[in-house]
């Protein structure tokens, strides 16, 4: 884990706390969605300990809810946690752990923390972001699925209290400082368009991996050009660096 | 144990054991230059079809409501460089707003 400062918050540290709380909160719809969908407290509070990828939990009780087998909900989870496989590749290469460090790591890899850790620049701060994010929407996470299994619908929908908007201005403000240049704004661009038309085509949790699946194969078309450009860049650095 | 809690079981096992698969790509194939284009472009397509899916959807449904405002918000508060938690509470606070002032669902 990464060696905090003392005594103030880092940029990267505040981003995790904000995260945690806006998607913690959330947990209350879920505890309570599970419940009215049949499944008992123990049962609820396991998906979100456990499982812990809030996409897949939803859609678990989704299937359930709508008289889908169990066998039926198994699978839209793991098909939309399919992302978190492309998550763990990205955070191993931002932060390199340690062999023991990764199974911690693997549980609280989920979009939030990941989308944290990436938003940052230097490598002390990724880690602060992952971790912070990754274990604090952890905490939370669990802790109101709990008060939302006990309490169930008394305590209404999130989204009256704004949390949807406040996830949406997030994952905008953790895009929002790599929109520098031409290129990374059309890759962003493009890949909501892709998700956008995917949406109505194709099983919830699909439509990501086909923005990534695109934005993959855009990269390795571009790299054939990528390394000449480099070195390129580095003669006119060598040959005095003057305009 | 009843059926359904195996089957809750094995969903939990199954989502552990896609996160951990990642961790499991040699840090070689990671590390080589067209990889690094590959991260960077692969992050920005992340969070931009995450921000479409938490801003535009329902379902398999692409829908218009509050959260556009939202998403408007953020962009203003982006623009005047508010700090992080500032961008997220505008986000929360246009959602509140239009909803309340019935402009929108």
């Amino acid at each position: 884990m990464p060696d905090m400062p003392r005594g103030k918050l880092t940029p990267a540290t505040r981003m995790g706390l904000s995260i945690a709380i806006a998607t913690g909160l959330y947990g209350i719809s879920f505890g309570a969605l599970a419940i009215a969908a049949g499944l008992n407290l123990w049962q609820t509070v396991a998906l979100s300990a456990l499982m812990f990828t809030g996409g897949s939990q939803f859609a678990f009780i989704g299937v359930i809810a709508g008289g889908g087998t169990a066998s039926a909900a198994f699978t839209a989870a793991s098909l939309l946690g399919v992302r978190n496989a492309v998550y763990g590749m990205q955070i191993k290469q931002a932060l390199r752990p340690r062999a023991g460090q990764v199974p911690l790591m693997a549980h609280v890899t989920i979009d939030e923390s990941v989308a944290t850790s990436l938003a940052q620049s230097s490598p002390a701060e990724k880690s602060r972001g992952f971790w912070t994010a990754g274990l604090g929407v952890f905490i939370l996470w669990n802790l109101f699925t709990l008060a939302g299994a006990l309490l169930g619908e008394s305590l209404g929908d999130p989204a009256a209290w704004g949390l949807d908007g406040a996830a949406v201005a997030a994952f905008l403000g953790l895009l929002w400082p790599r929109l520098k240049g031409a290129e990374p704004i059309l890759v962003a661009i493009g890949a909501a368009l892709v998700t956008a038309l995917a949406v109505p085509f194709t099983a919830p949790g699909l439509p990501i991996l086909i923005a990534a699946a695109g934005a993959v194969l855009y990269a390795l078309a571009g790299s054939r050009h990528a390394p000449r450009a480099t070195e390129h860049g580095r003669l006119r650095e060598v040959d005095g660096g003057k305009p | 144990m009843s059926e359904l809690s195996w089957w809750i079981l094995g969903a939990c096992v199954s989502a552990f054991a896609i996160k951990l698969c990642g961790y499991f790509v040699p840090r070689r194939v990671l590390d080589s230059p067209v990889m690094s284009r590959v991260a960077g472009i692969l992050t920005i397509a992340l969070l931009a079809s995450l921000v479409t899916m938490n801003g535009f959807t329902s379902g398999q449904d692409l829908v218009i409501d509050a959260r556009v405002g939202a998403l408007a918000a953020a962009v203003i508060a982006l623009l005047l460089r508010a700090p992080f938690l500032l961008v997220v509470i505008a986000g929360a606070g246009a959602a509140i707003l239009l909803r309340a002032t019935g402009l929108a669902a």
